[in-house]
């Protein structure tokens, strides 16, 4: 390999480390120095050059002293939602500026005993509640592909360190599409796996009935790489943590389908196409690349179907009910009380919530907690959140009954490709509404990938969504895999990569 | 109901919700320990203090003790329960929530019995649930600041909430004793009222009979049986004086002063929250298999009304002994064991419900530190039965036993009686030549009563007792001088 550092991915940076061909202090110190150069595009709330370089000297001792991890020495970023000992947390909010957890999240602790390096934490929507990275206490982050736009969001910090090559992987998390939008903006590949496969303690939490981390790369294998080490039962603290197995995503990713030829991988693959995600709602631009995607699945052998996931419009007004009204809960503990803001000067205890919060929180969160709290109220409950739940249950339905004829269901992630900053950040409602594709999938708890499938309007990415049945990630990967083997959208540098 | 009291031509309604704290180890959706006591905040893990990310994990014990008191109580253990989020703001809730059971608790019905006097009560249960405690707010020692103090938090608490079925403060308080015994006898919780592990609000309402429910006043945290009944009587003299004064009474929460004997409005239902409940998205619905239910059944001890109601059946002793000595599991097996060692069932009950009670109240002590011992007290109760000893000479022996305490392990039960006894020249003369030699004595001394006697005055055999137990220094066996002085005075 003649690329630089930067340019390997998660597997490729293992495997130099691992043949000793570079150091983890190498890689780490890279990726560190590039990291700071690319600093304005906001795609870091905290570097912290001594703590990462301390996790990479240990990395190389344990190289030298013969262990084998499949990680070890990769730099890895954190979304800033993710709770860390030696790093600050803050979920993007003013609320936690500064605060310092006294444990690492099961993510964060799983990767690191795969051998992961820490290079920082991610700027993000604040409690990960945003499209477009612009809700974050601490700036916005800029898209690489054009700094004037956005990169998505919530997780768009890591969408943006991973797309300007400042880390080669990176965790997210996504609980209406938090994971996917920002990869499909950004042009790099991310998945959710299915709700429960990674354990959510340590998580700040936004929504837990949604809430998923899952991870952002630029190689579906690289996902891969990941995600095996993320996922897994964490029944001790997280009662919502699935009692499976975690099955082997990284082997046989190259094999074709069961039965099918070496010409043909993913014969027999049946991929749905819901009617509803290829409406009007969504533009030409966007339209073109994801059947370009399409086009190629179906040269790899798959087929294509049609499905319908007729509630698909409903998904936007559910999700914003039931997430708020769970946000309203979780949010309760932010109370200036024991950690995190509290006021300099109030009357009384309700004058000291009431400043600390308003002080602590920006406008979006404040809208969902208010929002939250109006659908849970005595008398209001019935009508909104028990709907909002017998909504949801008729969609993870319909899915089902899509499943029935398909392995897989294939759509766009987004309706645009990322708009311009400012554009839309007075608007909430036509930010809700562009999460009309993604909100599925999140409701029903399925698993849910976004691919690289080209450019549209702006030379700005766009991303194919794969949602998987429950607990087949591996299909996704497969089959993103294969695409990524015959394709190189995947491969294709923003500018602001190029320094 | 017809039969309940009346308070000045009202009848006053009753229902009790309790707090009872469950003696596990650890907290109900963490790991931190439970203890009383503990330096503040030295007890409180992340998961209490609610750091960010923290997430809770049911606490298994926590459940069996809610199945055991349901099945103690004769309730449907529901299959399936929900957790679900009571949500208000305060500085010791550190989520700003509380974790409970709202539309779908893990206890359903059943139903507690006990006796009023001679009266069986039944007081039916609507539910028992399952929750987390709050931290304390402490007020003192904190210039212009509250410290919270988060031990507490998320300590399990099982509530148990019962219809509106008690009549009395009478009623109320029996009941009160009867769930604390059942809770304390089948080991979910301590029972310590002191330390607030056994709290009690009452709901009180009045109404003429007939009439439909009054409006009710819940009296918050009766922490003792004594308060209990005093705030139930104050509660109900304040709310007849109230109506008879042509005032509505509005719902409310008040607080038992114990100083002033008053109770005292804390909040209107206008102030009450809106708790938002909501299932609770970070615990999955909990689910009871049949299986451990029925684990848990077979392992369930004997409860003390049925021991009662056998004891009565098998022992022949009275309702009300059985009753009184089914108190704890401590004192039913004192009883057993001591009527099985000495084969007198009614002699152990008297002794037990005489001598040995009444000293427990006055040392206020348990009878699990009661000097004299169940094999023991068996070994007195045989010496009295072979003649040895007299009753009386018995509680002089038992007072000796109870003053010097327990002798140790390598101490015959017996052998402690009989040195007792020895060293107190308690034995009793059964011997009927050594007493027929005194009644000769008394006889030939006493001429007169001799003759009264004879004239048919049963009065003069009486005092010529007294002499033979007089001259014996009580004691001869006073069966035996009864029965030989009869039959001398009746051969001549």
């Amino acid at each position: 390999m003649s690329q630089d550092i930067h340019d390997w991915g998660v597997a490729e940076t293992a495997s130099q480390i691992a043949a000793k061909h570079v150091s983890a202090v190498e890689v780490a110190q890279h990726m560190l120095q590039r990291s700071q150069q690319l600093a304005d595009n906001g795609a870091f709330l905290s570097l912290q050059v001594e703590s990462t370089l301390a996790q990479a000297r240990a990395a190389d001792a344990q190289i030298e002293s013969g262990a084998k991890l499949p990680l070890l020495g990769v730099p890895i970023a954190h979304k800033d939602v993710f709770v860390t000992r030696d790093w600050p947390t803050t979920a993007g909010s003013r609320m936690l500026s500064g605060y310092m957890s006294p444990f690492d999240a099961s993510v964060v602790q799983r990767l690191a005993e795969q051998g992961v390096v820490t290079l920082g934490k991610t700027n993000c929507d604040e409690f990960a509640m945003g499209s477009a990275n612009e809700n974050s206490a601490y700036g916005v982050a800029r898209n690489p592909w054009d700094a004037s736009r956005v990169p998505g969001g919530s997780s768009g910090g890591s969408a943006v360190a991973v797309a300007a090559r400042m880390v080669a992987g990176a965790t997210g998390t996504d609980t209406g599409g938090s994971i996917r939008q920002p990869a499909a903006f950004c042009g790099i590949t991310g998945i959710k796996p299915t709700y429960g496969r990674c354990s959510r303690y340590g998580m700040v939490a936004y929504a837990s009935s949604l809430d998923q981390a899952g991870p952002m790369a630029r190689s579906a294998e690289d996902c891969a790489w990941l995600l095996e080490a993320m996922m897994g039962p964490d029944l001790d603290r997280d009662s919502t943590s699935l009692d499976v197995p975690v099955p082997s995503l990284r082997a046989h990713l190259e094999d074709p389908r069961e039965g099918a030829d070496v010409q043909k991988p993913l014969q027999g693959l049946r991929i749905g196409l819901p009617k509803e995600f290829f409406a009007e709602g969504c533009r030409a631009d966007v339209l073109s690349a994801v059947k370009a995607g399409l086009a190629e699945l179906e040269k790899l052998g798959a087929t294509l179907v049609d499905v319908s996931l007729p509630l698909t419009e409903l998904a936007i007004p559910a999700y914003y009910i039931i997430a708020p009204a769970e946000a309203s809960s979780n949010l309760s503990r932010f109370d200036g009380v024991r950690y995190g803001h509290r006021a300099d000067h109030f009357e009384d205890l309700v004058d000291m919530y009431v400043q600390s919060r308003s002080q602590g929180f920006g406008p979006e969160v404040q809208r969902r907690i208010l929002t939250g709290t109006y659908v849970l109220s005595h008398g209001y409950y019935d009508a909104y959140y028990l709907k909002a739940q017998r909504i949801r249950r008729l969609i993870a339905q319909d899915f089902q009954k899509a499943f029935a004829t398909c392995d897989v269901i294939a759509g766009p992630v987004a309706p645009t490709v990322a708009w311009a900053l400012g554009e839309k950040s007075n608007d909430p409602v036509s930010q809700y509404l562009a999460d009309i594709f993604t909100l599925p999938a999140s409701l029903s708890g399925l698993p849910g990938m976004s691919v690289p499938v080209g450019l549209g309007e702006h030379g700005l990415p766009v991303g194919l969504q794969l949602i998987g049945n429950y607990l087949d990630e591996r299909t996704l990967l497969h089959t993103a895999h294969h695409l990524q083997a015959v394709t190189d959208w995947h491969l294709q540098q923003p500018q602001g990569a190029k320094v | 109901m017809s039969e309940s009291p009346l308070v000045q031509g009202y009848e006053v309604v009753i229902g009790f919700e309790t707090h009872a704290q469950l003696s596990t180890q650890s907290k109900i959706f963490s790991r931190a320990a439970i203890a009383f006591g503990a330096e503040p905040n030295t007890q409180a893990c992340a998961v209490d203090m609610a750091l960010p990310g923290v997430l809770p994990v049911m606490n298994r014990a926590a459940v069996e003790r809610a199945i055991q008191f349901g099945l103690a109580v004769g309730s449907h253990i529901s299959p399936v329960s929900v957790f679900a989020r009571k949500n208000y703001f305060y500085p010791d809730l550190p989520k700003g929530y509380q974790i409970s059971q709202f539309e779908t608790p893990v206890v359903q019905g059943g139903e507690v019995a006990f006796y009023v006097g001679d009266r069986l009560h039944k007081v039916r249960l609507v539910r028992a649930h399952l929750e987390e405690d709050a931290g304390k707010s402490l007020h003192e020692n904190f210039e212009s600041m509250s410290g919270i103090d988060l031990n507490r938090a998320g300590t399990p608490l099982l509530e148990i909430v019962t219809e509106p079925d008690m009549r009395s403060s009478q009623e109320a308080v029996a009941y009160a004793k009867e769930l604390h015994k059942i809770v304390t006898w089948i080991g979910i919780c301590d029972g310590n009222m002191q330390e607030g592990n056994f709290r009690c609000d009452a709901n009180v309402s009045v109404r003429r009979p007939g009439q439909a429910l009054g409006t009710r006043r819940e009296i918050k945290n009766l922490n003792s049986f004594r308060n209990m009944q005093q705030a139930i009587d104050y509660e109900v003299s304040w709310q007849i004086d109230q109506l008879e004064d042509g005032h509505a009474i509005e719902q409310a929460t008040v607080l038992f002063n114990p100083d002033t004997g008053e109770t005292r409005a804390m909040r209107s239902k206008e102030d009450s929250a809106d708790y938002r409940y909501f299932p609770d998205p970070d615990l999955p619905p909990l689910v009871i298999e049949p299986e451990w239910v029925s684990e848990v059944q077979a392992a369930l001890p004997e409860l003390p009304r049925a021991m009662a109601q056998r004891w009565v059946e098998e022992y022949a002793i009275p309702e009300y002994d059985a009753t009184t000595l089914t108190q704890s599991q401590e004192m039913g097996a004192y009883f057993e064991s001591a009527a099985r060692a000495c084969g007198q069932a009614k002699a152990v009950s008297n002794w037990m419900m005489g001598e040995l009670l009444r000293r427990l109240n006055a040392q206020e002590i348990e009878i699990q530190q009661a000097p004299v011992g169940a094999l023991v007290l068996a070994a007195l109760i045989q010496r009295i039965t072979d003649g040895t000893l007299s009753n009386n000479a018995a509680r002089q022996v038992f007072d000796v036993l109870w003053q010097q305490g327990p002798q140790g392990p390598q101490s015959e039960p017996l052998s402690q009686v009989d040195a007792v006894i020895e060293a107190k020249g308690l034995k009793q003369v059964s011997d009927t030549g050594a007493i027929e030699a005194m009644i000769d004595e008394v006889l030939a001394a006493n001429v007169d009563n001799v003759a009264q006697y004879k004239a048919g005055k049963e009065k003069a055999f009486n005092a010529l007792v007294g002499q033979v137990m007089k001259l014996a220094k009580g004691k001869a066996n006073p069966q035996v001088v009864n029965a030989l002085l009869k039959k001398k005075l009746d051969a001549d």
